[in-house]
């Protein structure tokens, strides 16, 4: 919001006496370069900026369709304790998980949604982190649903996708949100004594309790352009050594250079580049090639 | 001269007020040692009563007092033929966590644990107990030497967290928690993790994916420190005793939520007030977990240990 918008508009508006809404969202503005996007324009662009190439956060639901082919399923997740340390801080956990689900898709258990379908044509799970459900954070329930789409990976003999958008652990689940860590790895183990590939697709942000568990044992380690990734937080680290952090630092470019992934690679390619590495991985000799459809 | 923790005060004074007493008996030929049997007294009631119902805040203290036994400390009261092993053979020694192989009560085990160190030029030396990246792939790697020779893992864990730093963020931090955990949870030898002090988050976890965990009684563990908790949650740090409350980060909520498998008893006022007792107390809960664990063949280890935590959280308090 600036001057333009709460004082130049309206008072437009009322001078010329027009009714005729005009939807707030029909503009976007780049928090990157801050051009001002057409809405129907981000969104077919997969809301990557059509000026700078920025990469905006992507919805959850928008992700799964984004890389699995039509007709994917989402899976239903199992539903653990809720709030089993009756946690309260200035508001009550509860009271926070209400609010989370008010806003949340109809039938969004937590902050992690799993589908099952194929990508490229080769069977594949995604598991993917709604960060607008409290930042993605990871606590039981997350970690459950993680498991069980490793589970449904093993069981369908598909490769699992996992796409991380989460500022860690869910504090309010105190404990139980760190043990989410070694859960989630144990269903990384599985997948990996199946045979089966994991690919991360590391997105903006990546932090914390997240990161240093499932999220950076990929077989296969994939980061969107300019996504935040790394396991402190900027704040602390600046509050600790007392001096300005280097540019582009914990950024995916960064991470590239530093040995931590293996490619950073555009919205728009990320389909494409994943179809083509499972097929690498789990096609390995072209007998074994699907029959041309 | 011990330090006291400020809710210790009265008990400070009662001591002081005995040694004053001491002092005064060897000047003159005056029988105080009545007086001062009165006061010992008075002192162990007064201890007991405030160890009996320690809040989770003054947990957190004990759990960081300055005095109380450390990794190093440990591992030379429970440990002979300690021999320290060093390095990550990648980039360097990360001295936060110590390692190396030695014999537990006749048996040869691998052991990692996390230093704070004693005084500031140790402190400064140990990086406070807060490991970078080298200090997991340390702990790796001393895993890979337990499996490849069948030693049972022992790890104490005592840090505030791993290490946030421009260098450690730009060597992976988050990628070495990760797969110190992994070979924790794929190690085919028996593994017993201890949180001795305090248990930080991804740092402790790190080394603490075991089949059996103890805590010492003051002992805490938690996702995230207090202090950062209420910065978060409350937007002020001043609020560090009602998060580590709601946190409920002590060993006796966090046995009952099944998270840990024992607490290990700590001597009257703390471990550090009887070291000796505390090493012994540590040394028996340890060798009872190996017992139980070593004889179990690897494949079943393995097994047990994974259930052990995908069954977590089916109990709340």
């Amino acid at each position: 919001m600036n001057w333009l918008t709460n004082y130049v508009r309206p008072k437009i508006r009322t001078l010329l006496g027009s009714t005729a809404e005009v939807p707030d969202n029909l503009w976007h503005k780049c928090p990157s370069c801050g051009a001002m996007i057409f809405h129907k324009e981000l969104e077919a662009n997969l809301r990557v900026c059509t000026h700078c190439g920025h990469h905006l956060r992507l919805d959850a639901r928008r992700r799964v369709d984004l890389l699995l082919d039509p007709g994917h399923q989402s899976l239903d997740l199992p539903r653990p304790l809720v709030d089993p340390l009756k946690f309260r801080d200035t508001k009550k956990y509860t009271d926070r998980l209400k609010e989370a689900h008010a806003k949340a898709p109809d039938g969004q258990q937590d902050a992690l949604i799993v589908a099952a379908g194929t990508c490229g044509g080769l069977p594949a799970v995604a598991a993917v982190f709604d960060f607008s459900f409290l930042g993605g954070s990871m606590g039981m329930a997350v970690g459950d649903g993680f498991v069980a789409a490793a589970e449904a990976a093993i069981a369908r003999e598909a490769a699992l996708i996992a796409v991380p958008a989460s500022g860690g652990a869910r504090m309010q689940e105190g404990i139980l949100s760190l043990m989410q860590m070694p859960r989630s790895i144990i269903a990384v183990q599985r997948l990996r004594e199946a045979g089966l590939p994991y690919i991360v697709l590391l997105t903006d942000p990546t932090t914390g309790g997240v990161s240093a568990s499932f999220a950076m044992l990929g077989d296969i380690q994939i980061a969107e352009p300019g996504a935040l990734i790394g396991f402190a937080g900027q704040r602390v680290i600046e509050e600790t050594i007392r001096e300005k952090l280097p540019e582009g630092f914990q950024r995916a470019e960064y991470l590239l250079d530093h040995g931590m992934v293996d490619m950073v690679v555009p919205r728009a390619e990320l389909k494409p580049t994943i179809a083509r590495l499972l097929t690498l991985l789990m096609r390995p000799v072209p007998q074994a090639a699907l029959p041309a459809a | 001269m011990r330090t006291f923790l400020d809710f210790e005060k009265p008990i400070a004074e009662l001591e002081a007020k005995i040694d004053e007493l001491r002092h005064m008996t060897a000047q003159s030929d005056i029988d105080i040692a009545s007086e001062v049997k009165r006061l010992e007294q008075k002192t162990d009631k007064l201890l007991r009563q405030t160890y009996a119902k320690l809040t989770a805040w003054q947990k957190v203290q004990v759990a960081r007092h300055p005095e109380r036994p450390h990794g190093l400390d440990c591992i030379q009261a429970l440990l002979a033929e300690f021999t320290s092993l060093a390095g990550d053979r990648a980039f360097s020694e990360d001295r936060a966590i110590v390692g190396g192989v030695g014999r537990f009560r006749g048996r040869s085990v691998m052991v990692i644990a996390h230093e704070k160190g004693h005084d500031m030029a140790s402190r400064v030396r140990h990086n406070f107990g807060m490991a970078r990246p080298e200090g997991y792939r340390k702990a790796k790697r001393l895993m890979d030497l337990a499996e490849r020779f069948k030693l049972p893992v022992i790890a104490f864990v005592d840090t505030a967290g791993a290490y946030p730093g421009v260098d450690a963020e730009a060597r992976g931090q988050a990628e070495a928690i990760a797969a110190a955990i992994d070979r924790g949870l794929s190690l085919s030898v028996p593994f017993v993790a201890v949180v001795i002090g305090e248990g930080g988050s991804g740092g402790a976890i790190a080394i603490a994916a075991a089949n059996r965990v103890l805590m010492l009684e003051h002992a805490v563990y938690s996702v995230i420190s207090p202090e950062g908790c209420a910065s978060i949650l409350w937007r002020s740090s001043d609020n560090a005793a009602d998060a580590a409350e709601a946190l409920r980060l002590t060993a006796q909520d966090l046995l009952k939520l099944g998270v840990i498998d024992g607490v290990v008893t700590e001597p009257l006022g703390g471990a550090h007030r009887d070291r000796e007792a505390a090493f012994t107390a540590l040394g028996n809960a340890i060798d009872a977990a190996l017992t139980d664990l070593v004889g179990k063949d690897g494949a079943h280890l393995v097994a047990e240990r994974r259930q052990k935590f995908l069954e977590m959280g089916r109990q709340g308090l």
